[in-house]
């Protein structure tokens, strides 16, 4: 692991380079990107839904929160589930250890979105939104995020070599997923059930919903993480390596005769 | 280390490689489910190695000959570690550089600066470490005046450069070479013979998969004939080859 460090740096930055080149605005598109996509979630869900009357304080920094944590989980695993299958020029000729590969997508999607909180940051700044000590405290979500994603990618990257299929159910799931989400709603105000079920319920079995609830807390409530909530992120994300690290150790030697 | 001279660097041992030829390849769930139900979940099992037992010994230059398809490049691949083998065992005591197929992980969008660090800590480098060797690397591979042009843009006998000088550039105790010589012109060839030449100076094993004889007679100490995944032959240079250029012979 550690003698693959240099690898694993090298890859993410050979990612960060191709991303931005030939751009002219560069790396400035890592800031301008998130921002220019919440204002579109903006401009829909307050003025064109009406949502913003539904009492949500706020609401672009809410938003925000929901929408950068829920666009990393998305790109960390998308992108983690085909990296086995496009790195295989390299791992048909050299040995190298799987794992980097899916790893590796999700430390750049984790570099994507620390610069996206540039734009949080222009945004809390834009709509005078206080700030809180308890800031220090969103790391916990946040890292316990990243590997509850990782342990999804490694589960998916395995399952994509041997099943294309997965590809395609997946960003399907992801967008039913958003929905779930509370990213531009308040779950307090969803009291009507779905096919016999609470909607709450439904929502709270989101790990996702979890993890983004626990950011908001303490970047923009300003309040100390709950016991339950470290609890839940912390355990979603312990289940989700060790399932995704099983999946993948067991399968791995078997990928190159499928890629 | 110690004992150079009692334990094979490489030891292969009754090595089977089995690839499931699968007359369908199932790579979606329906068609997956639909031929387990209809139990059509059958695979042609086709071996590529079959008891493969060889022993490598440090300092030795291996040539592996053989025609297409009789399993030499799976064999490569399995001592690299990129094959785990379907039954046997493959023992690797060394670091192993592999030059199976020159710019592998080469990024072509990328250019020749950036990657050669890539590749480098693709076979384990440090930075720090490829920092010094840059200009070593470069030089051997007398692509000066490209290094900030994207790969896309040179031709495969200048990535193949680039390939042979960053995974020469350090001193393996194992070099496993797969044609890597038929691509380049005859004075680069040259030049990777003689590079080939002084690793083993310095006690590197190589082994080399060539379908030029002559290359292997020259450069050779001893050589093994792989024939449909059988290991036909075994030997020094000299038998081996005249064994095998006379079935070449008798064929044509």
């Amino acid at each position: 692991m550690w003698r693959y460090r240099y690898l694993l740096y090298n890859l993410v930055s050979r990612d960060f380079k191709l991303k931005y080149r030939r751009s002219v605005l560069g790396v400035v598109w890592s800031v301008l990107n998130p921002l220019l996509m919440c204002l579109v979630y903006w401009a829909v869900f307050s003025s064109l839904m009406d949502m913003r009357g539904s009492g949500i304080d706020n609401f672009p920094v809410f938003l925000m929160c929901g929408q950068l944590l829920f666009n990393f989980f998305n790109e960390a695993t998308s992108t983690s589930m085909s990296s086995i299958i496009s790195a295989a020029p390299l791992l048909k000729k050299v040995y190298i250890p799987k794992y980097i590969f899916p790893l590796e997508k999700c430390c750049f999607a984790m570099v994507n979105c620390v610069f996206s909180f540039v734009a949080l940051l222009l945004v809390m700044i834009f709509t005078g939104s206080p700030f809180h000590l308890t800031v220090i405290q969103a790391i916990y979500p946040l890292a316990t995020l990243f590997f509850f994603s990782l342990g999804v990618s490694l589960f998916l990257a395995a399952g994509t070599v041997f099943f294309r299929d997965i590809q395609h159910i997946w960003s399907v799931f992801v967008t039913a997923l958003l929905y779930f989400s509370a990213i531009f709603y308040d779950p307090a105000q969803m009291t009507f059930s779905i096919g016999g079920f609470n909607m709450q319920q439904v929502i709270s079995i989101n790990p996702i919903y979890w993890y983004i609830t626990g950011f908001r807390r303490t970047v923009m409530w300003g309040e100390a993480l709950r016991p339950g909530m470290i609890l839940v992120c912390g355990l979603c994300a312990i289940v989700s390596m060790v399932v995704g690290a099983l999946v993948f150790r067991r399968t791995q030697d078997r990928f190159v005769l499928h890629i | 280390m110690d004992t150079p001279n009692t334990q094979p660097i490489i030891e292969i041992q009754n090595v089977s490689m089995c690839f499931n030829l699968a007359s369908e390849k199932h790579e979606s769930l329906k068609e997956y489910f639909l031929a387990m139900i209809q139990g059509r979940l059958h695979y042609d099992e086709f071996y590529a190695l079959k008891n493969v037992s060889l022993n490598i010994m440090p300092g030795d230059f291996y040539g592996l000959v053989g025609l297409n398809g009789s399993g030499k490049s799976t064999l490569l691949k399995t001592i690299a570690g990129v094959y785990k083998p379907t039954r046997g065992r493959v023992v690797v005591r060394g670091t192993i550089a592999p030059l199976i197929e020159l710019g592998a992980g080469f990024d072509m969008d990328l250019t020749a600066r950036e990657n050669i660090y890539l590749n480098g800590t693709v076979l384990g480098f440090s930075p720090k470490y490829l920092d010094e060797k840059f200009d070593e690397i470069v030089e051997f591979s007398e692509l000066q005046n490209f290094l900030d042009v994207p790969l896309k843009n040179y031709s495969s006998g200048m990535v193949a450069r680039i390939g042979f000088a960053i995974a020469t550039i350090t001193k393996p105790q194992i070099l496993i070479a797969d044609e890597v010589l038929s691509v380049g012109d005859f004075l680069f060839q040259q030049k990777c013979e003689k590079r080939m030449q002084e690793l083993m100076a310095g006690g590197t094993t190589v082994i080399l998969v060539s379908h030029s004889i002559e290359q292997i007679e020259r450069m050779c100490s001893k050589v093994a004939w792989l024939s449909h995944g059988h290991l036909k032959m075994n030997g020094d240079t000299e038998t081996v080859c005249d064994a095998y250029k006379a079935t070449q012979r008798g064929e044509a």
